[in-house]
């Protein structure tokens, strides 16, 4: 590669590669708003008199999918699970890096060998698990997200409390604190950055995850927004392309609009999640 | 202070363990366990040794759907690491509106799989319409419908660990060399590249492991077809768990045979690129 020497023409043409880059949801955009037996045909002509369906798609989609339901339910299991994982995960690193006896390093080497495990090896036997104990429930899934995310979770937490010095507890335990204000008064807040990361790369994962939810959770009563969109495919037969691209409007926005509030935290939080496996 | 921390194990480690417990261990265990046996619930299983793995042998669509998967992970590796180092090391310059170019390329990462697979099947369908085809054509469709639509989705995720991996560069190292009297090219080849090797490993290691693990985009944008020719390897197990009544312990033994390559891979991945890194 040669060096910049034209930085505006660079501009340009990496301004037309990112409207390239986001054609496919302008495209779904557009023809969200068109009859639906106008999709197939011409999904690249814009709509006009003829086509135009107005708000007839987003009413249907929001009714097929039950939409409102399912995107609560995935709020509810996000940032659930989420809050699970940073809470016990982080107490349960601490512990590991301080303690430091075999059954911590034991505990450790699991969470590590939990990280290379591919999900489709514990989904048959896993989704009887949570079965038998009843936890086919948007707040019984907590657990599950808990215990198979533990891995990444632990991981990153380790690395971020092995340099903690440990002369700051010790001054907090002369000063008479035991380990549960000493973790939350102390430790939790020095964890924030690290705290920040995971919550990133949980939230990215279980917001956006299909078949944990689909072979743990009970579907009929309840569905994440992957879950229904996935219905909307199967379950009518034909598929109302109308309504499909109605409902997939309105689940990109919202993470589109959470993406523009919060982008640098995310960047950073993916990059500092980048630690070597 | 760690003696007393040592007695209050059942607070900090107590719950993570046990959903641990729950959420990992013992599907694990009895995951293994259940790979040699026949099975349709999990409390009829009878034992039949290796008989589930000598059925894999001969499971053609399974055969196919590994070799399938191993060249959409090579092919998918080499273009998203190639495009995502490339994009980054322009948008490391000063390319005016660079902040707002790397957040539209990071942008797909945060919308899930399903949803990208339906994206992608109108904008592939519409253009294959052109030739009176659509990407269940046939399996050659599906893999390079597949390989465009992750491209896209990790391009911006692996550009982003890139951009920080190359800006953790210092300037001195690169001047030196432009003392040295190398051109860019030399610069990016001899110095950037092996400077870069822990943010190659990460990356290398991601796309690897996303490769062989891809699902949610598979179901959405082919779904197999045709004829299951497009089956990725989770979906093939899928597919024979939830398809096939009766053959729950074969698919339980393919996901044995997937976790073992999974695993592999992930560490002979990392002893491979980790040899390779040096300092400056």
């Amino acid at each position: 590669m040669t060096t910049v020497r034209h930085p505006r023409l660079w501009t340009v043409v990496f301004s037309l590669l990112s409207l390239a880059y986001i054609y496919p949801i302008v495209l779904v955009l557009i023809n969200s708003f068109k009859n639906k037996v106008f999709i197939s045909s011409e999904p690249f002509a814009l709509p006009n008199s003829e086509t135009w369906a107005g708000m007839d798609n987003y009413v249907r989609g929001i009714e097929q999918t039950d939409f409102f339901a399912s995107f609560g339910w995935t709020v509810v299991i996000t940032v659930g699970s989420t809050l699970m994982i940073l809470l016990c995960t982080s107490m349960t690193a601490w512990w590991i890096v301080r303690v430091d006896n075999r059954t911590a390093r034991t505990l450790y080497l699991l969470f590590l060998f939990n990280m290379i495990v591919p999900f489709q090896m514990v989904m048959f036997t896993l989704s009887k698990v949570a079965n038998m104990l009843h936890l086919g429930n948007p707040f019984g899934i907590w657990i599950i997200y808990l215990g198979f995310g533990a891995g990444l979770a632990v991981f990153i937490f380790t690395g971020f409390v092995k340099a903690i010095p440990f002369e700051i507890e010790e001054a907090a335990t002369i000063d008479g604190a035991g380990p549960v204000q000493i973790f939350f008064r102390v430790i939790m807040p020095i964890m924030r950055p690290s705290i920040i990361t995971v919550a990133i790369l949980e939230v990215m994962w279980i917001w956006n995850d299909y078949l944990l939810p689909y072979l743990v959770l009970d579907i009929r009563k309840y569905k994440t927004l992957s879950i229904a969109i996935q219905y909307l495919k199967g379950g009518y037969g034909t598929v109302d392309m109308g309504a499909m691209m109605a409902v997939l409007v309105l689940a990109i926005v919202p993470v589109i609009a959470f993406y523009l509030f919060s982008q640098r935290h995310i960047i950073k939080g993916v990059v500092a999640g980048a630690v070597k496996g | 202070m760690i003696r007393t921390l040592r007695r209050w194990g059942w607070l900090f480690a107590g719950p993570t363990f046990l959903a641990f417990l729950v959420g990992f261990i013992v599907p694990f265990a009895l995951g293994i366990y259940l790979s040699f046996t026949k099975f349709t619930t999990v409390t009829d299983s009878t034992w039949v040794g290796l008989e589930n793995y000598s059925k894999i042998l001969g499971d053609e669509v399974f055969v196919h759907s590994l070799w399938y998967t191993v060249a959409f992970t090579i092919v998918t590796t080499v273009i998203i690491n190639v495009a995502a180092f490339a994009v980054a090391y322009m948008l490391t310059k000063a390319i005016k509106g660079r902040n707002l170019f790397r957040g539209v390329f990071f942008m797909p990462n945060l919308i899930g799989g399903i949803i990208l697979g339906y994206v992608w099947l109108l904008l592939l369908n519409g253009v294959l319409a052109w030739w009176e085809r659509s990407i269940s054509f046939s399996e050659w469709y599906g893999f390079w419908g597949m390989v465009v639509l992750l491209s896209w989705q990790q391009i911006g995720y692996l550009m982003v660990i890139y951009v920080a991996g190359i800006q953790g560069i210092s300037d001195e190292v690169i001047e030196a060399a432009r003392v040295d009297g190398a051109n860019n090219r030399q610069i990016v080849r001899r110095v950037m590249l092996p400077l870069l090797m822990p943010s190659i490993t990460v990356c290398t290691f991601l796309t690897v492991t996303n490769g062989f693990k891809m699902f949610d985009q598979n179901l959405a944008l082919t779904n197999g077809a045709p004829s299951r020719l497009s089956e990725l390897l989770a979906l093939n197990i899928y597919n024979t768990f939830y398809g096939r009544p009766g053959f729950e312990g074969v698919g339980q033994a393919k996901a044995v045979v997937f976790f073992v390559i999974v695993a592999a891979i992930a560490i002979i991945q990392n002893r491979l690129t980790t040899a390779k890194e040096v300092k400056a």
